[in-house]
């Protein structure tokens, strides 16, 4: 196995021992990334060589001991809407195309602080809108279990560097699942935090009241520590929680007996890949075997999670997308002399298909005379999630659902149906509806693709979740396999070959 | 057939807080363009805003000075529009949840002008049109997101006169509250009205106009008398009015239909996801409301019943912050209250008068004014001396002592020497004297004069007047 | 509710976009399908029930009236498609 195919805590233990230094890793991620990066496209953007230069540097702390912090010499990949001063950031669209932050996203920032190596900038739906990363204005990316799939989105091209070995680790943001539905499809652990534990200062805007940063990484206990160093308060983020930090990987090996599992029914019913549900049952089954307790419940209000979300997601988006006018940044179309004229031209010509679907819908839902019946309707019925998930953990400790309720889609299958695209999210909105923590870790492969479990955990209860999936993960191997550069060859999981479908 | 009219204010604010309402940016007026601004301000992608304080504050205190009520639940809202000024194509607003409503301003007239609301938002950059044909405009962004209050009135204002006073008391209110500068110059203060007409008794309104570009007292007055003479003649011909928005034009003094595009706004409000609602503590809010200062209307009564001053005295002392202020002051140093007052409504406005100044410009230390009515009402030099110093002290900021001394000014109360004098010019001029004992009382202002004169000014009037009497008694025949 | 092309145009014009007749023949088809899907939540009764904006309980988030830096001019204006005098330009404005 290469360096770069090691999980995080792995390498911080070799670089503990003194037995590896960041500039190794380093040449292992760039030879990874010179041998896949054409045919996945997980990367909008490289930044090796600044990446290069700061492993030299975190390489002399780490022979002296005096490491900045567990992520200090590790390359990580950040995903095309989080802003980082003096660096290209486009969330993927023509529109922001040359526009360079003079300041750097909160985040990024806490990554730098500590010494992480940031390797470049990874490829998205446009402004992370979509299930498949086929959105995004420049390249698709590509899923490494096999390049005619799709990654998953919104962040995708993390997902996939992920998976690949192209990056350490990674940042994504999920909105509607766009962590957790790429992380299932492309057999990665992906974490979305509860709404305002992460700063969302200097992530580019798409749905903000949904919007959270979150990490994509080999195994729970990874995402422990990325989130561990992203997590807390933010003076420069008005719905940031206040609260002391939090060491992630407190719980992670508490056992599970005395934890309470819920089975949402909801999320086990019409179109459902009978696969991922044998799958999902078999890790469920695992879950009881180490001591949890698994309960059916009943979430009713499930099937009202994908209107709400797309209403109010769409409403926000539509209202955030508006200051893309190309006067102070971005793409403007040529010709100014008529006002309205010039602003309709060069967001024509700047968005995609999907954003201006979205930005439609959403304006469609708040304008006059519809505002009551899309946009506040939606409110209501999201007080409605909420409390019924409010009432669901009052009874368990977590709810186990699949990430997604198919396995990752061909190229091109979906572009053309809004709709069914829309569905492949069903299983994820209502996590970001209700603002609730959740995660989700490979659980198995089916026709050699990767099958993704979600864990999902009451606000700010990420320790209980991460709990809950590293014990999962200390007795499966299932995050251990490898898409590329590995032993671990596709035909070597279960299921066979992904052409049999 | 006779209309009344039915008048409408809607005035923004600027607030004098050191930073933007969302960023730490100054507000400092008259910077370079652009030099006062941030990823907030600018509408940067990822940027975020976070509520000034100090907005809040003196949002309620504007509140609670004009007797509203203060919302126990507020939240901010985004008002959707494409616009080169406004860099997020939102403005954040307040929507259906503003920090204060339902108060009232009460006008002289005893009559309460009733406030709607009274809300904070963000103001917009300021756009600088290109010369013709240009084909551009420029934007400079630094006046984008200053925090503003606007304050909406109910169509309680009945004339142009009483839409005049209700801004200049309100204006008065928010400088005494020391929320708002309102500098309508600067535009930190800004007004816009609405208007319709009704026939007279009528209880349903007619169609309203919104009226722009109002830079001025003034201007609000005649925009609105314009306004009524406009309507009233379209009504009295049979025709309608067209709601529409119409701009004052100063230069042409008229108003004008502004081009309006065909499409109808549609703002789409929503709650802002990126800020958080507002729930005041009773307790803060009764803090506030303890902490505000002695406003225009209560000085007034206590300069009236406190100093005895005329009730037009009081009124147009106390119209003014600075003015109230200095003549309080004036009065720490030399307790001469009706003198003070005669000062300042005299010298002082006339002297800032010449000089095109406002009362806050006045400069004059008020131990300087209350030195010199000491110095007069001691005999030490005359009224009209003393106008003379004072205009010396309002120029250059010196004080009385040092500019009395500097031009040897004094007073001659010298009885002997004075009646020497009045003896001498009664020899000189005969004919005055003839004139005067034949009843033209008007030569003994000719003999004063000729008196003064020899004396370089320095007579004591009061004491001249008396021995030039007993000296023209001696001669009557 | 059946949405119109008529309509579909009217909301582009909203927001600022444009598009062919033939994009709006589809939009506006995407748009009747999504809209019949999402009338499921008419089902819902959601009469006296409060609307969520927020899921956090967070509120009063203030921050203090103090000054921080601004951007240099230069760094205001870099991402600018055109700057004249130190300020962005605009499509001509009139008023
Ligand atoms: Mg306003
Ligand atoms: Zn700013």
């Amino acid at each position: 196995m290469e360096l770069c195919d090691l999980t995080l805590h792995e390498i911080k233990d070799l670089f503990a021992q003194k037995e590896v230094l960041p500039s190794m890793v380093m040449a292992s991620v760039v030879k990874r990334i010179g041998e896949v990066e054409e045919k996945l496209g997980a990367y909008l953007a490289l930044d090796l060589e600044a990446a290069l230069a700061a492993a030299r540097a975190a390489d002399d702390r780490i022979k002296a001991g005096r490491a900045l912090g567990v992520l200090d010499g590790i390359p990580v990949a950040i995903k095309d809407n989080l802003c980082q001063a003096g660096r290209e950031t486009t969330c993927a669209s023509r529109i922001l195309q040359g526009f360079v932050p003079p300041y750097t996203a909160t985040v990024v920032q806490k990554l730098l602080d500590q010494g992480a190596l940031i390797l470049g900038r990874t490829n998205m739906d446009e402004f992370a809108m979509g299930s498949s990363t086929e959105n995004s204005a420049f390249k698709p990316a590509k899923n490494p279990w096999d390049p005619e799939r799709v990654p998953g989105g919104s962040s995708g091209g993390s997902a996939a560097a992920v998976a690949a070995g192209e990056a350490i680790a990674a940042l994504g943001s999920d909105t509607g699942g766009s962590i957790r539905q790429p992380a299932a499809f492309c057999g990665v652990t992906g974490l979305k935090p509860t709404y305002g534990l992460v700063s969302r200062y200097g992530l580019v805007a798409f749905a903000s009241s949904f919007d959270q940063i979150g990490p994509l990484a080999k195994d729970a206990e990874d995402c422990a520590l990325m989130l561990s160093a992203v997590a807390g308060f933010d003076p420069l983020d008005s719905t940031s929680v206040r609260g002391t930090p939090v060491d992630y990987t407190q719980e992670l090996d508490r056992e599970l007996t005395g934890r309470t599992i819920g089975l949402p029914r909801e999320y086990f019913g019409e179109g459902l890949d009978p696969e991922v549900r044998r799958l999902v049952m078999a890790a469920v089954a695992q879950l009881e075997d180490l001591g949890a307790r698994v309960v059916e419940i009943s979430l009713k209000m499930t099937e009202y999670a994908l209107p709400v979300y797309y209403l109010i997601s769409s409403a926000e988006a539509s209202s955030n997308l508006g200051r893309y006018d190309g006067i102070r940044y971005g793409r403007a179309a040529a010709g100014r002399e008529d006002l309205a004229a010039y602003y309709t031209r060069t967001r024509a010509e700047g968005f995609g298909p999907e954003v201006k679907r979205r930005i439609m819908l959403g304006t469609y839902a708040l304008s006059a005379g519809y505002y009551e019946a899309y946009y506040q309707k939606a409110q209501q019925v999201r007080t409605l999630i909420c409390r019924e998930f409010a009432e669901a953990f009052r009874v368990v400790d977590a709810i186990v659902t699949p990430t997604s309720p198919t396995l990752p889609f061909r190229l091109g299958e979906r572009l053309t149906d809004p709709l069914a695209m829309y569905m492949s999210d069903v299983c994820t909105v209502p996590v970001n509806i209700a603002g609730l923590s959740a995660l989700s870790i490979p659980c198995g492969f089916a026709r050699g693709l990767p099958v993704g479990l979600q864990i999902i955990g009451r606000p700010f209860a990420e320790t209980t979740i991460l709990n809950i999936a590293h014990q999962y993960q200390k007795v499966t191997g299932h995050h251990r396999a490898r898409p590329c550069g590995t032993g671990h060859d596709r035909a070597e999981q279960e299921g066979g070959s992904p052409d049999e479908v | 057939m006779k209309f009344e009219a039915v008048i409408g204010l809607e005035v923004h604010a600027e607030l004098a807080t050191a930073t933007k309402i969302f960023c730490g940016c100054a507000t400092k007026y008259g910077a370079e363009p652009n030099t006062q601004t941030c990823p907030v301000c600018l509408g940067l992608p990822g940027a975020l805003p976070v509520l000034n304080e100090k907005v809040v504050e003196y949002c309620l205190r504007a509140g609670l000075a004009l007797n509203c009520r203060i919302a126990d639940f507020s939240k901010l809202d985004r008002k959707n529009y494409f616009y080169p000024d406004l860099p997020k194509a939102y403005q954040i607003s307040q929507y259906d949840l503003p920090l204060c409503r339902d108060g009232f301003l009460t006008l002289a007239s005893g009559r309460r002008i009733r406030i709607t609301r009274i809300h904070i938002e963000e103001d917009a950059g300021k756009l600088i049109h290109s010369p013709e044909g240009e084909g551009y405009s420029l934007v400079d962004y630094n006046r984008a997101g200053v925090p503003l209050i606007e304050i909406v009135t109910a169509p309680d204002l009945a004339t142009p006169e009483e839409a005049v006073e209700f801004l200049e008391k309100l204006r008065g209110i928010l400088i005494y509250l020391g929320i708002s500068d309102c500098k309508m110059e600067e535009g930190s203060l800004r007004c816009d009205a609405n208007i319709s007409l009704k026939p007279a008794g009528a209880k349903h309104l007619g169609t309203k106009t919104e009226l722009k570009n109002i830079n001025s007292f003034k201007a609000l007055g005649r925009a609105l008398a314009y306004e009524i003479e406009r309507q009233s003649e379209l009504l009295a011909e049979g025709k309608t009015v067209k709601q529409e928005t119409r701009k004052w034009e100063e230069a042409k003094q008229r108003t004008l239909p502004l081009r309006s595009k065909e499409e109808t706004q549609d703002y789409r409000y929503f709650p802002d996801p990126d800020l958080v609602p507002i729930e005041l503590d009773p307790a803060y809010v009764a803090a506030i409301a303890a902490s505000l200062p002695e406003l225009p209307e209560a000085r007034k009564r206590r300069f009236i019943e406190g100093y005895k001053l005329p009730e037009y005295d009081a009124d147009l002392i106390t119209g003014s912050k600075h003015l109230a202020d200095f003549f309080e002051a004036v009065l720490k140093f030399y307790f001469s209250p009706k003198a003070a007052s005669n000062w300042i409504m005299g010298e002082v406005l006339r002297l800032l008068g010449e000089e095109g100044l406002t009362p806050e410009a006045l400069a004059v230390n008020p131990a300087h004014l209350a030195d010199l009515l000491r110095r007069i009402d001691a005999g030490e030099i005359s009224v009209s001396q003393g106008k003379t110093v004072f205009e010396k002290v309002f120029r250059t900021g010196a004080s009385p002592e040092e500019i009395i001394r500097a031009e040897g000014i004094r007073q001659i109360s010298d009885e002997a020497r004075l009646r020497a004098v009045v003896a001498q010019v009664l020899q000189t001029y005969p004919q005055s004297v003839h004139d005067y004992l034949n009843g033209k009382i008007k030569a003994a202002q000719f003999l004063t004069g000729q008196i003064m004169r020899e004396t370089k000014g320095q007579a004591n009037p009061q004491l001249i007047k008396e021995l030039l009497a007993e000296e023209l008694a001696k001669l009557r025949p | 509710m059946r949405v119109s092309e008529e309509e579909v145009r009217r909301v582009a014009e909203l927001a600022r976009l444009a598009f062919s007749e033939a994009e709006l023949r589809q939009l506006a088809g995407e748009f009747n399908r999504i809209l019949e899907a999402f009338a499921k939540l008419n089902e819902v009764d959601t009469t006296g029930v409060p609307p969520t904006a927020h899921v956090l309980k967070v509120k009063n988030r203030f921050r203090a009236d103090q000054i921080r830096p601004s951007l240099p001019r230069p760094e205001a204006l870099r991402n600018a498609n055109a700057v004249k005098d130190g300020s962005f330009v605009a499509p001509l404005v009139m008023e």
